[in-house]
């Protein structure tokens, strides 16, 4: 048996770690209860903060607002698509032998292993090279680019896992390789769609520097982007912070959710 | 069967295009001047250049450090949380991947505004704390998962064979846990030698990081020598790799978010 002593030391160490990795995010959360322009400016408690963003009157409203529909609808429609191009890919490259298979693991392996900025770079002289003009959809495109092999590595243990002949067996029984997929094959799938299209989405979310670099001059803000400009112009826009802290209770309040649900589903 | 390894098609394209096709333009670009000649100007450059000779091993620097901090606070961390008889609910974990879904950019900026705070001033110190408060989750999970995953047989019969706790860590289990590190340190090493605006932020502008220099020149329109840049980078991404056997894998088909 463990020693108490052992227990006691991990219990404070793990809560040790924790506190300094929420530290700032509690610090944001503090200060988004005072008027105050910068962080750390303490001026009194107040909701002013919060009304001015759910009423949207304060300085540069629009251009925050926007840059948060940007965000989440790029990450919408970047991981679709990349959840249906990767679960295709996976049941195309799970069936491939070989030199074929090696060639499309690897290049799949491409986009994970670059760091963020050699995407945005390379994407960037890409779309430069076919003078293509840059923004909403460049974005997306790029999004795609490092969201589907995740997908794909989600799908493929899935894959492993499914008995072959039963799509053979809806073939035979009379389904089209359409309804095949989309009863037999889709359903077997989903725990690795569904995971894969979080991760995507996640990421997403959380792009800074693919998105800097493929959204052209057209203005295209994402939360992302809208932080940076934002911070080094003019100083944090002040609304930033009931923002953050809303969204940080939400995607909380969701995890939990999701993981008490599922330790119960394990127990039962 | 035939029909279904063709579903891979579509894919290939795809990656062709979006992947193989930019990384080759990043070599082009790298071997040409303003006006599209030939040239190894952009290569000589950067190797006769000492600003960037110095912001590159200064990046190379803060990521070793920041690797060896991530692995020193994260293994414990991982370590405990895989094991069942000292952390029973699955919440810790959820905790501790939780602030990488907030904005990287606004963690680091209330990061560096704590700092100011606290009256600490802004350097490499810092630079460091920060960049390990943001790639620590990202060395906790793999090393958490792989552990997770160990079959625990092997270290239950190391100790019936007399092996005592410290020995069988050593010899059972850190061995074991190998390939969750070498996923951990592939997200840290090369990510840390790329970032800019983190390291900006962090540090006031004072230091200056590799990604920095490259998003600099790209934006000044110095694509070609951007592009070069960025290819050191890509040969050391490729030199890592294949150290490391390009398994990177384990780490990321997790599972539960």
């Amino acid at each position: 048996m463990m020693k108490n002593r052992t227990r006691i030391f991990a219990r404070i160490y793990i809560w040790l770690v924790l506190a300094v990795l929420y530290a700032p995010i509690v610090f944001i959360a503090i200060f988004s209860f005072t008027e105050a322009k910068s962080l750390g400016n303490w001026t009194g408690f107040s909701f002013q903060l919060y009304k001015n963003l759910f009423t949207g009157s304060m300085q540069n409203s629009s251009g925050l607002l926007s840059a948060v529909e940007n965000t989440l609808l790029i990450a919408l429609i970047a991981s679709v698509i990349a959840t249906m191009l990767g679960t295709i890919a996976a049941i195309g490259i799970y069936n491939l032998k070989g030199r074929k298979k090696n060639v499309m693991t690897f290049l799949n392996n491409i986009p994970m292993i670059n760091p963020d900025i050699i995407t945005g770079v390379s994407l960037f002289l890409l779309f430069v090279f076919l003078h293509i003009s840059q923004g909403y959809t460049t974005v997306v495109l790029a999004h795609i680019t490092f969201c589907t092999p995740y997908v794909v590595l989600n799908v493929m243990p899935k894959l492993s896992q499914l008995n072959p002949n039963i799509y053979e067996a809806a073939l035979d029984l009379g389904a089209t390789p359409a309804q095949a997929l989309r009863k037999v094959l889709v359903p077997a799938l989903r725990p690795g769609m569904i995971s894969g299209f979080i991760l995507s989405f996640t990421m997403s979310l959380d792009d800074f520097a693919v998105t800097f670099f493929t959204r052209g001059t057209i203005g295209l803000d994402t939360l992302s982007t809208y932080i940076y400009t934002d911070a080094r112009k003019a100083g944090l826009t002040p609304e930033l912070k009931p923002l953050m802290t809303i969204l940080f209770l939400i995607i909380l309040v969701v995890l939990l959710v999701i993981n008490i649900r599922q330790s119960k589903n394990n127990n039962k | 069967m035939r029909k279904r390894s063709s579903w891979a098609l579509p894919y290939f394209i795809f990656l062709v295009l979006f992947v193989v096709l930019p990384l080759l333009l990043i070599v082009v670009y790298s071997f040409q001047d303003n006006s599209g000649h030939f040239t190894l100007g952009n290569i000589t450059k950067f190797f006769s250049d000492g600003d960037s000779l110095s912001t590159f091993a200064l990046s190379i620097e803060v990521a070793i450090e920041n690797t060896i901090l991530c692995i020193l606070i994260g293994y414990p961390a991982a370590w405990i949380l895989a094991n069942k008889q000292l952390n029973r609910s699955a919440v810790t974990v959820v905790l501790f991947i939780l602030p990488m879904w907030i904005n990287a950019l606004m963690r680091t900026l209330a990061t560096a505004e704590l700092f100011n705070m606290a009256g600490i001033p802004l350097g490499k110190g810092t630079l460091l704390f920060g960049m390990c408060y943001d790639y620590l989750p990202f060395m906790i999970y793999p090393i958490y998962n792989v552990l997770n995953k160990m079959d625990k047989s092997y270290a239950e019969a190391a100790q019936d064979l007399g092996a005592t706790p410290g020995e069988v860590f050593r010899k059972i289990t850190l061995p074991l846990s190998m390939p969750g590190v070498m996923s951990g340190v592939m997200m840290v090493f090369m990510p840390t030698v790329s970032t800019f605006a983190i390291s900006e932020f962090l540090t006031n502008n004072k230091i200056k990081l590799f990604g920095t220099i490259i998003q600099e020149n790209i934006n000044n329109s110095m694509w070609n020598y951007g592009a070069a840049l960025s290819l050191i980078m890509l040969v050391i991404i490729g030199i890592t790799t294949f150290l490391q056997g390009g398994d990177t894998e384990e780490a990321a088909s997790g599972g539960t978010i």
